[in-house]
């Protein structure tokens, strides 16, 4: 297998020694000292890649061979194999101080590209500069030789990307012009076969002919990376590079001024209905460079918009129609963008591309370019912008949420158009159950870019569904396996993971009361309505063990974490209610998948105090379902982490001075409750069905009934004798091998603490039910007031009271 | 903008032996290093690049991996066919992901990967690229490759010792990280050169 091999010659490039390094230097500087171009040096500089690439530590090489591997790159016998071979070398021991080649050292415009790489990647920008400076001007004087600038313009093209003030603007504004020369005036013959030679053959026997389009029909109109023919002549070539670079420079290193035209001028194109300069297109040989390259460009797209409509014959070439009509969006967008007066010209045979791709399924990923074009040229174009974006938001999710690339291309385009006008983005936040089929498809490579997309999603009218669907998330994995299952052709090659079985699942989705539950939960737009999905749960539990349904789970726990980050930012009282109940209710009613409750738990179980100190009168207002939640648990539900977070929230907040509707009957209430339930979960008699309660959980309803208590202070007595109760538990032998030493010494100290506080009931309510103005730091400052010293007072007035004790 | 391309292995589960493997780097241009004008700056800069690769193949595989167990594809289907026939390129496992800026480049860039046999191919790029033209250069290179070096057989160490070839078809296909568009006689073209460039 590939892997041995590998592994071993990779150890052993590693492991070559530096005396070992430095007789191969010596070898390898011979043979090139000596021109020796022969399979020998071949073999000896793809060793010498291989130790230099194969570790991350620099490999020192003699200076001499270095010298030599320098020359030989400049050197005009020398074959291209081996050139290549001594840049690639050269630019793997980048960044390197002891480089001394230059640009001025290449012999021919090949050379020169193989220098400028090694150049480019030493990280330096002074030489980036340099390098740019020269190659332009080598581009600006060999005005004539075609198969030179082929070799150039992509270092012209990454050198203006990489900085884009090192050119010089004359020669950039020259380049531009003749970029434009190349996109428009390319010529539109097939290149010549090559001379073959040979005595018989006749000259000029065969005139190639003229290029085609995609479909095979003679080419209608100018030169582009669309048409196709049997050989390419040089300007051909140079068509394909400069329609390659050509949003990047526009963007970047090109034009960026328009002219004469002033900022008045703009507006008053921008208003009017039809430009009447952007018809002139005769006077264009006389415009500036800028212009002429924006002009040509427009030209230029507007003819691959033409083309990309043909069926093209090959496979391949409809795959790059695809490509070059995203390109050309891009770029209409661009040129728009700098020069106004072309979205008049631009915008008929965009809307009418629309039109067209609205209705292929199979382009997709091209309506989102087209999309973003729409959105970014607003005012004209508000009608076509709500149009796609309502396709887009509705549609394309559905049915294409198994597509990575489109997914990630779908929720980037989310995240740059965030500014998006009102009704879009009313659009895009209540059709999140669409969004969040992609997140379900594809949780790992999507779960990042959604927590950032999630703030600006929730908003107070869908926070309580999102949570919801959330929750979901896994059975909306498993909902959109079924429905693949259900629909794909059984001829095509299943989307769906084939390793699971779903017996029974398909025929249990005819019932109408399923059926229901399961359109709803594959909705495409907020219903504002919430159903009780657990039915659908135990109808799909046997998809819950797909490596997808799992991944999404293990995905959750982050989203929900980003959720509350968010909402936690706006949510109002009653919305924060409203949220908690939503915790209570659906702890207990989440899809079966494997560990997927317990993380879940752990994460509710710390943003559900998180909720009630934003809003602390919401458990007064929902006393009644937490008695509910409190007075059901028991079994092996009382380990849980809900009930700890859920019982301290009760002991902090339900008082009068956090919500005056606060009554003495429902503390007492809970007092019962939680007293039930600590006996339930520190039971001595051994039974094997009910384990006992963590220490947690005992020390937090210790904790919270003593606070009730004194708050109602007839209770008092009652926890008393609890807590006594509790202190012998946690000493008798009998409750030993369960709980560890350490768990048993600090319900002991718990217990006996509260005991020693509830001593001094008065004391006892001030420490345990703190009014408000305890958060300020004055509080703790003021030596009259502050509470450490209170409590130190009290325990050393308790001491000495029991030192005055008999006995 | 392309800033890097990788080949490194693939392992088909987390379980399996071994590490992830960089076969081979190439950076076009580099991330302006910082001004530290400390004396082993150069060679702290070079590790850089190199954690900085192996990290992009890290995440790529196991990226991989992830996908290939949620599609239910398992370990079996890794093992190459004969090599008579050709790999279906098209339906070869491929995805993209975001770098989020600091982990491990100083900008975010996109990884747009493709995943044939037990190698995996990879381009670093800027964050808002013609993704429909990175995918298919990407499929491209890695047919082109593929058929050139005869991974299919084995002893695949040839791929370690051929650096050349390598570099040949990127610097027609993808030169100076520039991505073409190019159409299918168009690439037959250059291919046709290339392989008279090489075969003497």
């Amino acid at each position: 297998m590939l892997a041995a091999g590998t592994e071993s010659l990779l150890r052993q490039a590693r492991e070559v020694g530096a005396v070992e390094l430095g007789r191969f230097c010596a070898r390898i500087s011979a043979l090139l000292q000596a021109e020796d171009w022969g399979p020998d040096t071949l073999d000896a500089l793809r060793r010498l890649f291989l130790i230099v690439a194969a570790t991350k530590y620099s490999r020192r090489l003699e200076p001499t061979c270095v010298a030599l591997l320098q020359a030989a790159l400049c050197s005009p016998r020398c074959p291209e194999r081996l050139q290549l071979l001594c840049a690639a070398v050269l630019r793997e021991m980048a960044p390197s101080d002891s480089l001394s080649l230059s640009c001025d050292h290449a012999q021919s415009s090949r050379q020169l590209g193989l220098v400028a790489s090694v150049l480019l990647a030493q990280g330096d920008p002074q030489q980036v500069r340099t390098v740019g400076q020269c190659v332009i001007k080598v581009l600006e004087s060999r005005q004539s030789e075609g198969p030179s600038l082929t070799h150039l313009l992509p270092v012209v093209s990454k050198v203006a990307s990489l900085a884009p003030d090192a050119l010089p603007e004359e020669q950039t504004k020259a380049l531009s012009k003749r970029l434009g020369d190349w996109l428009r005036y390319a010529s539109v013959q097939q290149g010549a076969a090559h001379a073959s030679g040979g005595f018989f053959s006749t000259p000029r026997a065969r005139q190639p002919g003229p290029v085609t389009e995609m479909d095979g029909s003679v080419a209608t109109d100018f030169f582009t990376v669309l048409s196709t023919g049997q050989r390419f002549t040089e300007d051909q070539r140079l068509n394909v590079q400069a329609f390659s670079m050509l949003r990047a420079w526009l963007l970047q290193g090109g034009p960026t001024r328009r002219g004469a035209t002033d900022a008045d001028d703009r507006s008053e194109l921008e208003g009017s209905t039809v430009s009447v300069l952007s018809a002139a297109s005769t006077a264009s040989h006389l415009l500036p460079p800028a212009e002429w390259l924006r002009e040509k460009a427009l030209e230029y797209c507007q003819r691959l918009l033409e083309q990309s409509g043909r069926r093209a014959l090959r496979k391949a070439d409809s795959d790059l129609q695809k490509a070059c009509l995203v390109e050309a969006v891009l770029v209409l967008d661009v040129l728009c963008r700098q020069d106004p007066s072309f979205l008049y010209r631009a915008l008929p045979s965009l809307r009418a591309l629309r039109t067209r791709l609205c209705g292929d399924p199979a382009c997709a990923r091209v309506l989102l370019p087209v999309a973003q074009f729409f959105l970014h040229h607003g005012e004209a174009a508000a009608v076509d912008a709500d149009a796609v974006c309502q396709h887009l938001f509705t549609r394309i999710p559905s049915e294409h949420f198994h597509s990575p690339v489109l997914a990630f291309e779908f929720v980037q385009f989310c995240r740059d158009h965030l500014l998006l006008s009102g009704s879009n983005l009313d659009l895009l936040r209540t059709s999140f159950p669409n969004l969040f089929k992609f997140l379900a498809w594809s949780s790992p490579a999507l779960t990042s870019e959604f927590v950032a997309l999630l703030p600006a999603l929730v908003n107070a009218g869908t926070a309580v569904e999102m949570l919801h669907l959330l929750l979901d998330l896994p059975s909306l994995t498993a909902a959109l396996e079924l429905q693949l299952r259900l629909l794909q052709a059984a001829s095509e090659r299943p989307l769906w993971d084939a390793s699971v079985k779903a017996p029974g699942c398909l025929e249990a989705l005819r019932d109408p009361q399923a059926q229901g539950l399961f359109q709803h939960l594959l909705r495409a737009k907020a219903s504002g309505t919430v159903e009780r999905l657990t039915p659908l749960h135990q109808l799909l539990q046997p998809l819950a063990s797909c490596a997808r349904v799992l991944q999404c789970a293990q995905a959750v726990p982050t989203l929900l974490r980003a959720f509350f980050a968010a909402v936690t930012q706006f949510a109002d009282g009653a919305l924060a209610s409203q949220l908690a109940l939503l915790l209570l209710e659906r702890s207990d009613s989440l899809f079966q998948v494997e560990g997927y409750e317990a993380d879940v738990h752990r994460v509710l179980s710390s943003e559900f105090p998180g909720l009630c100190r934003l809003h602390p009168p919401l458990v007064v207002e929902r006393a009644k379902e937490l008695l509910e939640f409190v007075g059901s648990l028991g079994g092996p539900r009382s380990t849980g982490h809900m009930l700890t977070s859920v019982v301290w929230a009760i002991g902090e907040y339900l008082s009068v001075s956090w919500d005056r509707r606060c009554t003495v009957e429902q503390i007492n209430r809970f007092f019962e409750a939680l007293e039930a339930l600590l006996f339930e979960v520190t039971q001595s008699r051994p039974s094997a069905t009910l384990p006992r309660g963590p220490p947690q959980v005992i020390t937090v309803l210790m904790t919270t009934l003593t606070k009730l208590a004194s708050r109602s202070q007839d209770l008092i007595p009652r926890i008393s004798l609890l807590l006594s109760k509790m202190r012998t538990l946690a000493q008798s032998p009998a409750v030993g091998p369960v709980h560890g030493e350490d768990d048993l010494g600090a319900v002991r100290t718990r217990a006996t603490e509260l005991l020693n506080l509830l001593k001094m009931p008065s004391v006892a309510q001030f420490v345990l039910t703190p009014s408000m103005e305890v958060s300020q730091p004055r509080y703790h400052r003021d030596c009259n007031t502050a509470l450490p010293l209170a409590l130190d007072m009290v325990s050393r007035l308790l001491e000495r009271e029991a030192g005055l004790l008999p006995g | 903008m392309v800033h890097a391309f990788l080949i490194h292995t693939l392992r088909a589960a987390k379980a399996e032996e071994g590490f992830c493997r960089v076969l081979y780097s190439c950076f076009f241009g580099a991330e302006n290093s910082p001004n530290d004008s400390q004396p082993h700056g150069a060679e702290r800069d070079r590790l850089l690049r190199k954690e900085q690769i192996l990290a992009v193949a890290r995440q790529v595989e196991s990226m991989f991996q992830l996908q290939q167990q949620a599609c239910g594809r398992h370990a079996v289907d890794l093992q190459p066919q004969s090599s008579d026939d050709p790999v279906a390129l098209h339906e070869a496992p491929c995805g993209v992901f975001r770098l989020a800026p600091g982990d491990p480049f100083q900008e975010p860039r996109t990884v747009v990967w493709l995943g044939v046999l037990s190698i995996g191919f990879a381009l670093v790029l800027d964050t808002h690229e013609n993704l429909l033209l990175v995918e298919s250069t990407l499929r491209l290179l890695a047919r082109l490759l593929l058929d050139h070096l005869r991974l299919l057989v084995p002893g695949g160490a040839n791929l370690l010792l051929r650096a050349d070839l390598i570099e040949g078809i990127l610097t027609r296909f993808l030169p100076h990280g520039q991505l073409l568009f190019l159409n299918d006689q168009f690439v037959q073209g250059l291919e046709k050169e290339f392989s008279a460039a090489w075969s003497h």
